[in-house]
């Protein structure tokens, strides 16, 4: 007997629903495409011979197989174990390689932010978009054919997570696709599309109704998910039995990463300080006039582009990161791995100064003597960090009058001498995240400044 | 039929609870915003494309009814559950196994996990349609402290089930406090605070102890948590909610393009 088994008769029939909707979706998505999409062209002609198919037959035949596969979970009732439909291991393998390696999910993570602003003109396409989202609820479904991917995402307080994503996703799309209309309107010197709605109506019933209707909508939801899914309860409380991995609330998931990176007094107060005083201050650094009140891309990139980074990938992805992928002892797992208690990582993290110290000068580290007086101690410690106190002044000090000189030079023109140290500096502290993280994982670093005398570790 | 609910409108009790006519005609419909309690948050019009569903993706409204559906559960709760050691886990477990209506901790639990997406979702929103901009950006300012607010509601109580997952969870975030700089005593300059050699700051009078009311999560922190969770924070959320429609008005109703 099995007692992790991959498939069960409850998940392949739970599955096999899964599937039916996602037809029944794709066969209304098959009708919209027959009123929109038109004909396969001449090339299409050419090769099969057959002539004037609307492109909406493949969807139609997409849709077809996926009632199809529906029906073949849906008529399962013995026999799991046999069940053909599921993920092969050398997609998991490779899945977990990517995925449970700090460097490659850090670069997967960053092209995908990357590729999603750059190639925003061409995924915001309906048919494009709807094809991705295809894709990421069949890797949904045949994920869960794998048992510890199910253990992981099935956990009842992270199914929000889930649902986070797939809104996170669609109003970013929205928002793109919006914009690609309003960019090519003000490009042309007309007003943004919103501008077009501009008539005024009567709140009774034009808005009290939509408050009404969305009211219900959300009631009926949170019933619904009340009675499918049991909120968790876990074992009584005890204080002497330390769960591993122990894990914050799942919202602040991005901030239990970077203890990873940073001592807890950054982590855990300075950041998340400096997070929060950010967002209060964007409405006072933005000197951008363009865009109130609609969306638009191209004229405000650099506002946009560093709030999209700040929430997909460094806080989204970072929850996401938490959750799914750090395991016991806060070890990365692939999502398709069992969370084994004892798999051992390699891990010799080493300071600025004992690099500095040790492999630069080939000396030992310059020791503190616990019975000096105050001052001799401290003239110590500042002689062992001082190259990591001269980098952390230096990156704080120094970089923001050279960005004022060089590619910030208009903002600092137009911002004013305040402002623009106020946008540095915080700017600069979003990017000590990836920098801290690039640099452990490139050269294994620790500390950049570290003094665990008075707890101050950078 | 209809003569029956004319009547009723016309009878002297209707119109005493109802300060308007019913919303009929235009003017009615403006008369009835302008003079219900309930309604007077609203403008009597407002434009088209300030209220699309595409343009707001009425987040920050499902926030508000999210809210009140935590407040209406959340006290149903308060009846029956009791923040104490002995009861807590027992109370909590009685709701998911015996209680009628014990679906109200699922409603309340999936709800506030709700709430704090969709407070995301707001903000990502009118960051997106830069309706920060001037003259709103004191309401952003408000609105980033209700997300503080709103995540301190959730993780307060996250502890008052007293499971596994619930002390656990506490236990790490709470933690971070004891690295508070000056106020914890593992942050950074706590050494600074003494008188005469002793440590102003220690582990019994940190910024985590605090937090917690004692050195580790226990009965004081139930308390404590309860406290902030049922009282002391929904206070503080009603009166920036309230400033926050407030501003909403005042700086020139839901936004638009300029």
């Amino acid at each position: 007997m099995n007692h992790h088994p991959d498939l069960t008769v409850g998940v392949i029939q739970g599955l096999g629903w899964l599937y039916l909707l996602l037809g029944v979706a794709n066969a209304f998505w098959a009708a919209r495409s027959l009123r929109r999409d038109g004909y396969f062209g001449q090339t299409f002609e050419k090769i099969t011979g057959f002539e004037h198919i609307p492109k909406a037959f493949v969807w139609a035949g997409y849709s077809a197989l996926l009632m199809m596969v529906a029906f073949a979970h849906l008529a399962t009732h013995s026999d799991a174990a046999d069940f053909m439909i599921r993920l092969p291991e050398w997609f998991k393998d490779s899945v977990d390689m990517v995925v449970a390696n700090p460097i490659s999910y850090f670069v997967f993570s960053m092209t995908l932010f990357i590729l999603i602003v750059l190639l925003r003109n061409w995924w915001v396409e309906p048919t494009v978009a709807w094809s991705l989202l295809n894709l990421s609820v069949l890797f949904l479904c045949l994920s869960m054919t794998d048992y510890d991917f199910r253990q992981i995402v099935g956990k009842p307080d992270n199914v929000p997570i889930v649902a986070m994503l797939y809104l996170v996703a669609f109003f970013t799309w929205l928002y793109f696709y919006k914009c690609r209309e309003n960019d090519a309107r003000l490009e042309q010197g007309l007003q943004p599309a919103e501008k077009e709605l501009g008539e005024s109506v009567l709140v009774w019933p034009d808005l009290v109704y939509s408050e009404m209707i969305c009211m219900l909508l959300i009631a009926a939801i949170l019933i619904l998910w009340g009675v499918a899914l049991p909120a968790p309860l876990e074992e009584p409380a005890s204080a002497v039995k330390t769960p591993n991995p122990s894990k914050a609330p799942w919202y602040f998931l991005g901030l239990q990463e970077m203890l990873v990176y940073f001592d807890p007094w950054m982590a855990g107060v300075v950041l998340p300080t400096v997070i929060l005083g950010g967002l209060m201050a964007i409405p006072y650094i933005d000197f951008n006039k363009v865009g109130n009140g609609y969306y638009v891309f191209n004229k405000r990139k650099f506002a946009v582009i560093t709030f999209l980074f700040g929430f997909l990938p460094l806080w989204v992805g970072m929850i996401v990161l938490g959750t799914f992928i750090r395991g016991p002892n806060w070890n990365m797992f692939g999502l398709y791995e069992y969370w084994d208690v004892h798999k051992l990582e390699v891990l010799n993290n080493v300071n600025l100064s004992d690099k500095f110290w040790l492999d630069f000068m080939h000396q030992p580290l310059p020791r503190p003597d616990s019975s000096a007086p105050f001052l001799t101690q401290l003239g110590v410690i500042l002689q062992r960090e001082w190259l990591g106190l001269v980098v952390i002044v230096g990156y704080f000090v120094a970089v923001p009058p050279l960005l004022a000189l060089t590619v910030f030079r208009k903002f600092f023109a137009r911002m004013g001498f305040l402002r623009f140290m106020v946008m540095a500096n915080l700017f600069l502290f979003m990017f000590s995240l990836p920098l801290k993280m690039a640099l452990r994982w490139s050269l294994n670093l620790k500390y950049i400044v570290a003094i665990p005398e008075f707890f101050f570790n950078i | 039929m209809s003569s029956i609910i004319e009547y009723i409108r016309q009878s002297q009790i209707w119109r005493s609870v109802f300060r308007h006519p019913a919303p009929y005609d235009r003017r009615n419909r403006a008369v009835v915003v302008l003079t219900n309690f309930f309604l007077h948050l609203h403008p009597v019009s407002v434009k088209k494309g300030g209220i699309a569903l595409s343009y707001t993706w009425c987040m920050g409204g499902v926030t508000f009814f999210l809210f009140l559906v935590e407040a209406l559960t959340g006290v149903l709760l308060m009846f029956y559950y009791r923040p104490t050691l002995e009861w807590a886990f027992t109370d909590i477990r009685a709701l998911r196994d015996v209680t009628t209506l014990g679906i109200m901790r699922e409603i309340h639990r999936w709800g506030a996990h709700a709430m704090v997406i969709t407070v995301w979702l707001h903000m990502y929103r009118v960051f997106l349609t830069g309706s920060y901009k001037p003259p709103r950006e004191f309401n952003w300012v408000i609105g980033v402290l209700l997300l503080v607010l709103t995540l301190l509601l959730s993780f307060t109580g996250y502890l008052l089930p007293w499971d596994q997952l619930a002390i656990w969870a506490i236990t790490v975030g709470s933690n971070m406090a004891r690295a508070t700089p000056f106020l914890g005593h593992e942050g950074p300059g706590f050494q600074l605070l003494n008188v005469g050699g002793y440590d102003l700051i220690t582990n019994a009078s940190d910024a985590r102890f605090l937090l917690l009311g004692a050195r580790t999560v226990g009965e004081e922190t139930l308390n404590r948590f309860y406290i902030m969770h049922c009282v002391a924070i929904p206070i503080v959320v009603s009166l920036l909610i309230a400033i926050h429609f407030w501003r909403v008005r005042k700086d020139g109703g839901i936004s638009q393009p300029l």
